[in-house]
């Protein structure tokens, strides 16, 4: 695969255009521009949430596009037991609310075991319920883009002499990816969103601190603020994966 | 020598849907045998039987003199996984829909298998795969993605994917059908042409006057059963079942 002339071309002018916005606004700043030091006053304010955000962010995917590989599996197997125990996993993930979700995680040690809940496990509570919940969410994903990968691949692989393994890594993978990826875009901004969740236990991102600046100013200001920043956060998103999806293109279906 | 030899094989889907009620079949070395008959007479899946994508109920397989499914109690038992491995080395098989890998080049869609399936040293497999795609008309396309090409040039890919692997014997299942006529013609040039290189193969079509021209017997299959076979100018000509006299009749005006 090689990069294109095009993507370096659009990645060079969504730096320049963002380094750009990004000057004006320090100018405003030192500018001593009233509103422009508001907002960076506000920026200070939520840096440390959207540092939590965007960690909750990467580990979660982290986590659990790789598990959602493992419960796709798990979900596919010949052993029924597996399978149906899979598939009860899946319809609980998807059928309760993730902030429940994140709730039961967080308190169920102290519920169930008496441990006394520390306040680091807010964070680790965080990441596991949201990777659990996802993984069931990618899980289905992929399981839809292996059952788009026509039976003629398999007996073709088959009559070739590849092995099951090799198969699925060398035939179908690459193709279950190009099927996946719009839909695994879709999830990923939603997820972005639901960070915002976290604030359920007590987790402090981005969002939290928005509410509490806010309160504090008594100004919706801050929530503006939190809003472009999951917006910009998303286009980003969706850019990057627009030309991921480009990429993949080099063959049609 | 006897490179294919097939006994009383009995297939059925779904224990009543009786597709192959014993059938026996061998093929010499260097035979061209063609397999004509009504949809639903069993054809495919004699084909896919012999090419273990289908499981066989009762009787025998065997290539090269090795067994791969013996019979015990009336019914069909698989041979070990190392012996069946070594067999699928002595066949190939080209599908009505060609399934072609989409995401590898035509050239690797022909290497990939002989080198990392038979371990063969890739430089020797390149040379070997470019004159296959010059004796198919079509080395130009070495660097194309299959969506890329027409049925016909696709198909043409898949023969040589097939014939890469050096099998002993080649099966066609309807290679032509998702064909129009024109391409279905640059397909059987390519046929007649391996056909007069001595290349086995079994060959299911519809092409009846291909069927006559190019091959050594002639097999007419309906409603599971062998109803007559001999050499083509007798079986086409002179038809002795009533059966083939109708079908003949139906598809040749």
């Amino acid at each position: 695969m090689k990069v294109s002339k095009n993507t370096v071309a659009a990645i060079v002018a969504a730096v320049f255009g963002v380094a750009v916005l990004v000057l004006l606004f320090l100018y405003a700043v030192n500018d001593g521009n009233e509103f422009a030091v508001r907002i960076q006053g506000i920026m200070n304010q939520l840096s440390g949430g959207i540092l939590a955000s965007l960690t909750l962010f990467t580990l979660t995917l982290v986590f659990s596009m790789p598990i959602g590989l493992f419960v796709c599996f798990a979900r596919r197997s010949r052993f029924k037991v597996i399978a149906i125990v899979t598939k009860f996993y899946i319809s609980v993930m998807r059928g309760t609310p993730l902030m429940l979700q994140l709730i039961v995680v967080y308190f169920a040690p102290y519920y169930l075991f008496k441990i006394p809940l520390s306040s680091n496990y807010r964070f680790y509570a965080a990441i596991i319920g949201f990777s659990l919940n996802y993984a069931a969410y990618f899980a289905e994903i992929y399981r839809s883009g292996i059952e788009a990968v026509p039976k003629g691949q398999y007996e073709a692989a088959k009559v070739l002499g590849y092995s099951r393994q090799q198969t699925f890594m060398k035939i179908v993978f690459p193709q279950m990816v190009r099927h996946t990826l719009p839909p695994v875009t879709n999830e990923i901004i939603t997820l972005v969103k639901d960070t915002s969740l976290a604030y359920a236990i007590a987790y402090v991102e981005m969002f939290t601190l928005a509410k509490q600046v806010a309160a504090a100013q008594s100004s919706i200001m801050a929530l503006f603020v939190a809003g472009a920043f999951y917006y910009i956060f998303n286009l980003l998103v969706a850019f990057v994966m627009g030309r991921i999806e480009k990429k993949m293109n080099y063959y049609a279906k | 020598m006897k490179l294919l030899e097939i006994n009383n094989i009995r297939k059925s889907f779904d224990n009543q849907l009786h597709v192959l009620r014993d059938i026996s079949l061998s093929v010499e070395e260097g035979e061209v045998v063609s397999i004509l008959g009504p949809s639903g007479s069993g054809k495919s899946t004699l084909l896919r039987c012999a090419t273990m994508l289908e499981t066989m109920d009762g009787g025998t397989l065997s290539y090269c003199g090795e067994s791969a499914v013996i019979e015990v109690d009336g019914k069909s038992r698989y041979m070990p996984k190392s012996d069946i491995k070594r067999i699928h080395g002595y066949f190939g098989l080209v599908f009505q829909n060609f399934n072609l890998f989409p995401h590898y080049t035509v050239l690797k869609n022909i290497m990939d298998a002989p080198v990392h399936i038979q371990k063969r040293n890739k430089a020797e497999v390149r040379e070997e795969a470019m004159s296959l795609l010059r004796q198919m008309g079509i080395e130009d396309k070495a660097d194309s993605y299959p969506c890329q090409l027409s049925g016909g040039q696709q198909q043409r890919v898949a023969i040589a994917r097939a014939l890469a692997m050096n099998p002993k014997i080649l099966f066609f299942d309807e290679p032509t059908s998702a064909l129009d006529p024109e391409l279905t013609s640059e397909i059987l040039k390519v046929l007649r042409d391996l056909a007069s290189r001595k290349m086995t193969m079994v060959i299911v079509t519809h092409e009846i006057e291909f069927a006559k021209n190019v091959s050594d017997r002639v097999i007419f299959m309906d409603e599971g059963y062998i109803v007559e076979q001999g050499k083509p100018e007798d079986v086409i000509d002179n038809p002795e079942n009533d059966r083939v006299k109708a079908f003949l009749n139906k598809v040749m005006g």
